[in-house]
């Protein structure tokens, strides 16, 4: 009895411990961005393995999104008769919520553990403590640049994911089931606004882009330096990550859309 | 080189996404429509405003010329006054012009529709709309509704038993 | 904003006396979460010389190395290394000096999505404002000082064990560094490249003017290219001297060690109770 309340409190410090190097880790990954601006090379680098590299499934996925929820958002209108609002319907639930969560966790599975792996070799190969000895600090030289590369890919991917998603939609709609494309758009533009739907959900892709890269960064540079310890820490962004995003997006929909 | 064609797919795909981001405010979201310096404000009292919400549409003739931007709650009058931010192109508004609360389709949202008066004065920054007719609460045409039936049958039996 | 051309420290190999030795460590203590590794150690070590600590595998030897060069704190005593106590440097200072100190690490430590051109280059584009052609004349003579300026545009994948760590001296020393240190350079290694490395460790001392510290536990080959052994075994140093010497030491550990054989003062077995109390006890039977 005495010894599981020992292995619960030992695990809750561990946890604080861990927690607390992670922030560390933030505040220096925050402060290379002074030695990123002299070296936008870098930056221009990882945006393309993190970002570019991400297109192609955020693309698929979003229009595949958008085609279903025209589908099963005519099914649900229908029967009141207001088919003239699945344009709104797909172009709100896309900007506001389906875009940035589900950008964020296609982003987790495919960048997210990307580069939980590559931080997690280059240390298991002593590449980190290699650079350290050449007196190049890893964190400013390969951790900022992936971290802001992902803060600034995400709204970006998510905006695509958004607006293909709504392509997608419109095709199933006024393609497909015969909606009235004026109405589609007209009813979309009425209700959809600028500041309320679509700024909140850039801003909740940032929010997302900026948890999502430093929980992959720090997984990857707190990995045990094995094959299983790198393959752990893999699964670890993953599931942190997902369930971070979720959290978050509960709490910013609350703040943003409460009143 | 190799580093140039990292650039250019960087350039194309940050490209996209600002596409994107723009094909949502034109295409996708209101700000097309939300003109620079958002247009002038008039208020106008009414008894019962419906389901009225902010940023609900505000037409004349059926074309949207702006929308609603305040909703409050007068306590001395017991009314609700609503705030109207119009288009400034919008500026040949007669001031006795009537603000009326309707509905868009029989479950549709409600909407702020202005009748045209025969004044010469225009509205303008901070004026009222004096005229105003309320919102329609269902339960009140149902309501008038029985009650005028009741009426009618009072006097179609008053009428027999004469 | 533009740095100089060339840090000055470069140049500058010595800024003592130079009969001082290049790093003092006094009385060293660092244990491992409750694990004891070093338990009150003294090393000095001299310039242009090649040093070697040697031990069994398992005495810290790499830790000694990453407390040299700033990667780990001790928990007790001091390094100096060229006059300056590493350990209270500020970060900046620490940099500084570790662009004075080249690394081999065991694995080679390259990284593995630049060319083996681009590694060398790697540490000159960091610290240096040189232009390409410049570097570009440094990078072939350092590839050609380890013999593999033929090896420039194959990845780091694509090099076997033995080239990986040339390429990796190579980029060691490309900023000409005052001492470079060998994290056990010749394990894993064929006769063939293992000689090769031992001479490359030597030459490269004695043409440059570096100091070189070698952790190994390879004796042959380390006693056949240094100048002067510490033997540590149990957290201290129990032996030191050149190698000669220490072949007809008197210490038992040292001749155990020195000799390879099986058992002695480090035992064969790991820690255990008696063979046939273990066999008769029921501890840990299903």
């Amino acid at each position: 009895m005495l010894d599981a309340l020992a292995r619960f409190g030992r695990r809750g410090l561990e946890s604080l411990e861990r927690l607390g190097r992670g922030h560390l880790l933030l505040l220096q990954i925050l402060a290379g961005l002074t030695s990123l601006v002299t070296r936008i090379g870098l930056l221009i680098a990882q945006v393309h393995s993190i970002g570019v590299r991400t297109t192609t499934i955020i693309v698929v996925s979003g229009l595949f999104v958008g085609m279903v929820l025209g589908l099963q958002g005519y099914y649900v209108l229908s029967q009141f008769a207001a088919e003239d609002s699945l344009g709104v319907m797909v172009a709100a639930s896309l900007v506001r919520e389906l875009g940035p969560v589900v950008t964020a966790l296609l982003f987790a599975g495919r960048a997210g553990s990307a580069l939980t792996a590559e931080i997690g070799l280059m240390k298991a190969t002593e590449q980190l403590s290699g650079l350290e000895m050449m007196a190049v600090d890893p964190i400013r030289r390969i951790l900022s640049p992936r971290f802001y590369a992902g803060f600034l890919s995400m709204p970006l991917l998510a905006a695509l994911f958004s607006a293909v998603g709504i392509i997608g939609g419109y095709f199933v709609s006024v393609g497909l089931l015969g909606v009235d494309e004026g109405a589609f758009w007209s009813q979309m533009q009425a209700k959809i606004d600028w500041n309320e739907d679509v700024i909140n959900g850039v801003i909740k892709s940032l929010v997302f882009g900026f948890v999502c890269s430093w929980i992959a960064l720090f997984q990857g540079y707190d990995a045990i330096p094995t094959s299983a310890g790198v393959s752990q820490a893999t699964t670890r962004t993953v599931v942190h990550s997902a369930l971070a995003v979720l959290v978050l997006d509960f709490v910013l929909t609350a703040l943003m859309f409460g009143d | 080189m190799h580093t140039r064609q990292l650039e250019i797919t960087v350039g194309a795909f940050m490209a996209a996404g600002l596409v994107a981001l723009f094909f949502l405010a034109m295409q996708v979201s209101n700000l097309a429509s939300i003109t620079a310096g958002e247009g002038y404000e008039v208020t106008a009292r009414f008894d019962n405003i419906g389901g009225l919400k902010v940023r609900s549409p505000v037409s004349m003739a059926g074309v949207r010329i702006g929308r609603v931007v305040g909703i409050s709650y007068d306590q001395s009058s017991f009314e609700a006054v609503v705030t109207l931010s119009i288009d400034p192109a919008y500026n040949q508004i007669p001031d006795d012009s009537i603000a009326k609360i309707y509905t868009s389709g029989l479950l549709g949202e409600q909407y702020v529709g202005l009748d045209p008066g025969g004044s010469l004065e225009s509205l303008e920054q901070g004026s009222e709309v004096m005229l105003t007719q309320s919102a329609l609460v269902l339960e009140e045409i149902i309501g008038q509704f029985l009650f005028s039936r009741a009426e009618e049958n009072a006097i179609s039996d008053e009428a027999t038993a004469q | 904003m533009r740095r100089s051309l060339i840090n000055r420290d470069f140049l500058q190999k010595t800024t003592v006396n130079s009969s001082d030795p290049l790093i003092k460590i006094r009385n060293l203590h660092f244990s491992h979460g409750n694990r004891p590794i070093f338990d009150g150690v003294d090393i000095d070590i001299p310039r242009g010389k090649v040093t070697a600590i040697m031990g069994p595998s398992g005495t810290g030897k790499t830790t000694l190395l990453k407390l040299i060069g700033g990667q780990l704190r001790p928990t007790g005593g001091t390094i100096e290394v060229d006059g300056q106590d590493v350990h209270k440097l500020s970060r900046k200072a620490l940099y500084k000096l570790r662009m004075r100190m080249g690394m081999l690490f065991q694995s080679g430590a390259l990284l593995t999505d630049l060319t083996v051109y681009d590694n060398v280059a790697y540490p000159l584009r960091e610290h240096t404002n040189l232009p390409e052609s410049m570097i570009r004349r440094l990078v072939l003579m350092k590839l050609e000082a380890v013999g593999l300026r033929g090896a420039r545009d194959l990845m780091p994948a694509e090099l076997s064990g033995g080239m990986a760590r040339r390429v990796a001296l190579a980029r060691a020393i490309a900023l000409d560094p005052m001492m470079v240190m060998y994290d056990e350079p010749f394990t894993g290694q064929d006769p063939i490249s293992m000689g090769v490395l031992a001479q490359l460790v030597r030459r490269l001392n004695d043409a440059v003017g570096l100091t070189s510290i070698l952790v190994s536990h390879d004796v042959e080959e380390t006693a056949g290219i240094s100048d002067l052994i510490y033997v540590i075994s149990a957290g201290k140093v129990i032996e030191s001297g050149a190698p000669e010497a220490l072949q007809g030491s008197a210490s038992p550990a040292v001749r155990q060690f020195m000799g390879g054989l099986p058992d002695g003062p480090v035992g064969f077995h790991y820690g255990a109770p008696a063979l046939s109390e273990d066999l008769l006890s029921m501890r840990g039977a299903k």
